[in-house]
Order: C-alpha cells, then structure tokens, then sequence
C-alpha cells in the first residue's frame, strides 16, 4: 500500500487559503451549478414554447401534489440544520452529539425519499409516465436528478457516520474537515430543491 | 489582506474553542426558522392565484432570498476565501448565460411568427 499523504486536507494551502478538499468540493457545485442550470434553462424553453402550460390544461398545482411537496421542502431545510448542527458538533469536540445529528439527517433523507416515492407511484398509478406529455417529462427528470443527489448524500453521509467516523480518534480536525464538506453538498442539495419547488409545483 | 494573514484568520478560526463557536448557533437557528417561514409564505402566495408574471417574479424574488440564507449561514459564504468567491462569481456569469439563451430564442421565435424577423 502506497504511504503517500495527500497534501494540505487540513492545513490551508498557501495559495488558494483554504484546504484541498474544500476546495475541490466547491468547485464540483460549480460543476453542479451548471448540470441544474442546462435543465432549468431546458425547462424555460419547453415551457415558454408550449401553448399551454401543463399541456393537459389546468395548473401545476392541480395536477402535482402541493401539500406533499411543501412538507418536503421542509424536511429538507430541516435536514440542513441537523447538518450544520452536526458539523457544529465537531467543531465542539462532541463526537455523540455529531452521531446524533448526522443520524436524524439521514432519518430525514429517507423521509423525504419516502415522500416522493408514494408521489411518483400515485402518477404511474394514472398513467403519467415521463412519456405521457413535456410537463412530466421535465417534472420526473428534474425531480428524479434531485432524488439521486439525495441518494447519494445519503451514501456519504452514512458512511461518515459510521466506518469514517474513525478518523475521529486519530485525526479530528480532518473529519471535521470531511463532515464540512459533505455539509457543503448536503445544502447545494436543498439549494436546488428550493428553486424546483415553485418552479415546476406552483406557477 | 494576504493570502497569508487570510490563512492565519482562517486558522484562528478554525481552533476557536467550543465555548467560542456556541455563538454561531444561534444564526443557524434563525435561518431555520426563516426558511421555513419564507416557504409558507412561497405557498401562501401561490394560493393567491396571482397574474402568472408577477407569481414568477414573487415566487423567484422569495427563492432567491432562501437561496440566499442557505449559502451565505449553511454554507458560510459570508466568511468564505476569495478564491472560492471568485469560483462562485465564474459559475453564476455562466448560469445567468445559460438562462438567459432561451429567452433570447422565444424573442427571436416570436419575431419570425408575428413577421418581424429577417
């Protein structure tokens, strides 16, 4: 096994001022910044270009689930506090605490995902497919890209709660490190749920 | 500031002791309870059945403002590196391009309809 230490995970690096990793992760939500934005920009054209939006007629609030969106716009938001909190957790040398929070975050991901699922059942139980028409084709795309980012936060985050949270005993500040960064994604997450919410659920 | 009196700010920082960082708590409490709030107010307002531009326009205006919330407290952009606010300033110039592409296309679209185009 290689013995090589990958520089500057903790300590800022003289140039950029921060650590690598923090660094890296931003500029991967750049990255992600532009993935959301061709979408959205894709769904302003088909929309602007349709004679009539939902194609079907009617509003999107009548034809999608408002009630059960709204209550998952505020799991997720309640999900990043629990986030910072467990972040916070670290940057307070409390390790049970930082368990605590990371595990009712992950409790809430799977809240929200639960959600959706009964929400995409109850439109396949009509009939409205991707296939169906434009409004769900970028409806299920949207939603469905956000659902995996869901997935994999959940991914990460589990694994700092469990097997990663081992570098707590040898090198805290580097998994206080991790744990910020996962944060980072973590609220990119509820960023673009924040934008899909009105967007395709209410105008 | 230098880069390296930003770096000993950033470590200051970052060996704050626990007592120190309990302040910070209470900004993340507030914005919670902000977001939640502006989100009623987000379904509130589509309950209005507003004319569709100005339900655009109110709907984003209140996005933005959480959007807002998230990344300057959550994300902790107020303090952030130069650097990545740069990174940031990049991406957003790029996304307002991509946004904007479209309606450039639908003015173009409805030049050509209406006989106004080339």
């Amino acid at each position: 096994m290689s013995d090589t230490v990958i520089p500057y995970m903790v300590k800022p690096h003289p140039v950029t001022g921060i650590p690598n990793g923090k660094f890296a992760i931003w500029l991967f939500l750049a990255s992600e910044v532009m993935l959301f934005g061709a979408l959205f920009s894709s769904y302003v054209l088909i929309r602007t270009g349709a004679p009539h939006w939902p194609p079907e007629g009617g509003l999107s609030s009548e034809i999608l689930d408002v009630p059960k969106a709204t209550f998952n716009t505020a799991v997720l938001i309640t999900s990043s506090i629990t986030m910072v909190l467990a972040w916070a957790s670290c940057k307070m040398k409390n390790l049970p605490k930082f368990k605590m929070w990371m595990a009712i975050t992950i409790a809430l991901s799977f809240v929200f995902l639960v959600v959706k699922y009964f929400e995409y059942a109850h439109k396949f139980e009509l009939g409205h497919t991707p296939a169906h028409d434009n409004f769900y084709a970028i409806y299920f795309t949207m939603t469905g890209l956000h659902g995996v980012h869901i997935i994999g936060g959940i991914i990460v985050n589990f694994y700092l709660l469990t097997f990663g949270s081992k570098l707590w005993k040898t090198d805290p500040e580097h998994f206080t490190n991790r744990v910020e960064n996962a944060g980072l994604y973590w609220h990119f997450v509820d960023l673009v749920w924040i934008f899909l919410f009105p967007s395709l659920y209410l105008l | 500031m230098s880069v390296h009196s930003e770096i000993e700010a950033q470590q200051h920082e970052a060996h704050e002791s626990p007592e120190e960082f309990k302040k910070h708590l209470r900004s993340y409490y507030v914005v919670f309870v902000a977001l939640l709030c502006l989100t009623a107010i987000t379904v509130g307002v589509a309950e209005l059945k507003l004319e569709r531009p100005v339900a655009i326009t109110v709907a984003l205006i209140i996005a933005s403002i959480k959007a807002g919330l998230v990344a300057s407290v959550f994300m902790h952009l107020l303090s952030e590196k130069k650097v990545i606010i740069a990174v940031l300033a990049l991406t957003v110039a790029f996304f307002a391009l991509v946004m904007i592409l479209p309606s450039v296309t639908v003015y173009e679209h409805h030049r050509v309809i209406t006989g106004m185009g080339p």
